[in-house]
């Protein structure tokens, strides 16, 4: 560059490290140290500055009284080789006189705004390509702690709504036993299915219930529930299920058993237990309950019919209630012949087929 | 206390003495869950729960407990998001020191309820500094200690750091610089994806 201009040239250097000193036929005269970043070792000075740069706002002729006729304005330019990046710039005139040196030209500071942070990994950009004054590191601070910030809360909104799904099961609980409900079942029953893990499901009717309520009252009735559901739960194990499903209905599921001789057992211990007298406020309840049960293994699988299932330890269950009550009975194909149509029978062949 | 610091006090225990020191740890200091969330705030008294059980379980003075969280903060590879953030604070380790008068700032533009000590860089010469930090929460100056003795590793200058004591809220902190390039240090790239 010529001389006289060398304290200016410093100055911008130092304040203004993305200028570029543009002469009046259009070349650049002289350019800040960042900007030389963009051209990785290729030439800057000398060649046109608008076939370094397309302007593409506002609109021009390309011709430097044009050009010159945007100062004050912001200009929008964009790389004209890949990466492409697009800057913003600023353009002041150089003074006619020639005061400054380069008469005729202008003065065009540029900034990456909004593509700094594809700028400063395209062209390998530090904390010393910017100036002191420069706000590009505190805004590389600020997107980092506020996408940590984010990613934080991200974490604490999953999390929440782990929670919501854990009160959601509170909605699967039965509040007068706090054994799950219906809809508790279905859950643990699809995942048992899923999972092709074996099972026997018992569906147990607490017998001579209506009797309790209708003569000695709900809360008596309410209390035999929670009594019955109590004694149910000390006979299972840990993992087996018990469901309240509605009225004076439970049902069990008996995870890994495929031994019918076992979950017979079972049920009739627990049957035995329903029959203990339970006392009431000076007076004692006496209830039993009635049986029937299916087993997993008896079924084809994968793809275990849950309905089938279902109406088969139902089907066993009113054969025990025919077959007078307080016993368990295990589902056998001759109940459902024995079901049909669905009339009470109080025949021998039902209690055979325990 | 903001979530982000108990949190910082578990994630420190449990990554450096695994996920059993932790369970223990919060059995006696007697808390009901057993993750702090970083997003929520609690009560100081559980913070205060939590050191005192720190010191306990791990076996060592709160003091230790405290340097060694500041030292995890900034070296543990699982936390390197903090790390950077500090980097932005300068190019090398006396701009770094010059840029903790903003830290109570800057934290609060990355989180709005996150409040730190005012911290106070007093320049003695240009190798020795005084941090002045005043917390109404005594202890901070001692994660301060880890937490420089780690950014100095980073940046790759050899400090030594005293604990003046403390007096009324107010930790006194000797830095003195005895070499800015000691070794290289850890590389920062402004682009946080830039390996």
């Amino acid at each position: 560059m010529k001389g006289g201009q060398s304290p200016l040239i410093g100055l911008l250097d130092t304040l203004c490290p993305m200028h570029v000193l543009v002469d009046a036929t259009g070349h650049i005269a002289h350019a800040g140290p960042t900007l030389f970043k963009l051209r990785a070792g290729r030439a800057l000075i000398g060649i046109r500055f608008l076939e370094l740069f397309e302007l593409k706002r506002p609109r021009h002729d390309g011709t430097m009284a044009s050009l010159r006729g945007l100062a004050g304005t912001k200009l929008h330019l964009q790389l004209r080789e890949v990466p492409r990046t697009d800057v913003k710039g600023a353009l002041a005139l150089m003074p006619e006189d020639g005061s400054m040196g380069l008469p005729g030209g202008v003065i065009i500071d540029l900034s990456f705004g909004i593509s700094v942070l594809d700028a400063i990994r395209d062209f390998d950009l530090t904390s010393a390509d910017f100036a002191a004054t420069d706000l590009t590191i505190e805004m590389l601070y600020l997107i980092e702690a506020k996408t940590a910030a984010m990613e934080a809360s991200h974490m604490l909104n999953l999390r929440l709504q782990g929670a919501k799904i854990a009160a959601e099961e509170k909605a699967y609980t039965d509040t007068l036993t706090g054994l799950g409900n219906r809809r508790a079942l279905d859950n643990v029953l699809q995942r048992l299915v899923a999972s092709e893990q074996d099972f026997a499901l018992i569906h147990l009717d607490l017998d001579y219930f209506k009797a309790v309520n209708d003569t000695l009252g709900h809360a008596a009735g309410d209390h035999v529930l929670r009594q019955a559901a109590a004694l149910m739960l000390k006979e299972i194990r840990g993992d087996d299920v018990l469901v309240r499903a509605g009225g004076d209905e439970f049902v069990l599921i008996l995870t890994r058993l495929t031994d019918a001789r076992r979950v017979h057992d079972i049920a009739s211990r627990l049957i035995a237990r329903l029959e203990e007298p339970i006392p009431f406020n000076g007076k004692t309840c006496r209830v039993s309950g009635s049986a029937g049960s299916a087993l997993s293994c008896n079924y084809p699988q994968p793809g275990l019919d849950l309905a089938r299932m279902m109406e088969d330890a139902d089907i066993a269950l009113y054969a025990a209630k025919v077959a007078g009550r307080g016993r368990h009975m295990t589902y056998g194909p001759e109940m459902r012949r024995a079901a049909q149509p669905p009339v009470a029978r109080d025949d021998g062949s039902v209690a055979a087929a325990v | 206390m903001h979530g982000l610091i108990n949190r910082a006090i578990e994630r420190f225990v449990r990554d450096t003495y695994g996920r059993d020191t932790w369970g223990q740890l919060v059995a006696r200091a007697d808390i009901d869950f057993t993750e702090f969330e970083s997003m929520l705030t609690y009560e100081d008294e559980l913070t205060e729960q939590v050191l005192e059980a720190a010191g306990t379980v791990l076996g060592k003075p709160r003091e230790e407990v405290l340097e060694d969280i500041g030292t995890y903060l900034v070296s543990h590879p699982k936390v390197e998001a903090l790390r950077r953030l500090l980097r932005f604070g300068g190019a090398d380790f006396t701009e770094f020191l010059h840029s903790l008068d903003d830290l109570p700032g800057r934290a609060r533009l990355a989180v709005a309820n996150l409040d730190m000590p005012d911290l106070e860089l007093r320049e003695h010469g240009s190798l020795s500094f005084s941090l002045i930090c005043r917390s109404p929460k005594v202890g901070f100056g001692h994660v301060l200690i880890g937490l420089l003795r780690a950014m100095a590793d980073d940046y790759g200058a050899l400090v030594m750091l005293d604990h003046k004591g403390s007096k009324e809220g107010t930790e006194i902190i000797e830095v003195r610089l005895l070499a800015m390039e000691h070794t290289s240090g850890r590389r920062f790239e402004l682009s946080a994806g830039a390996a």
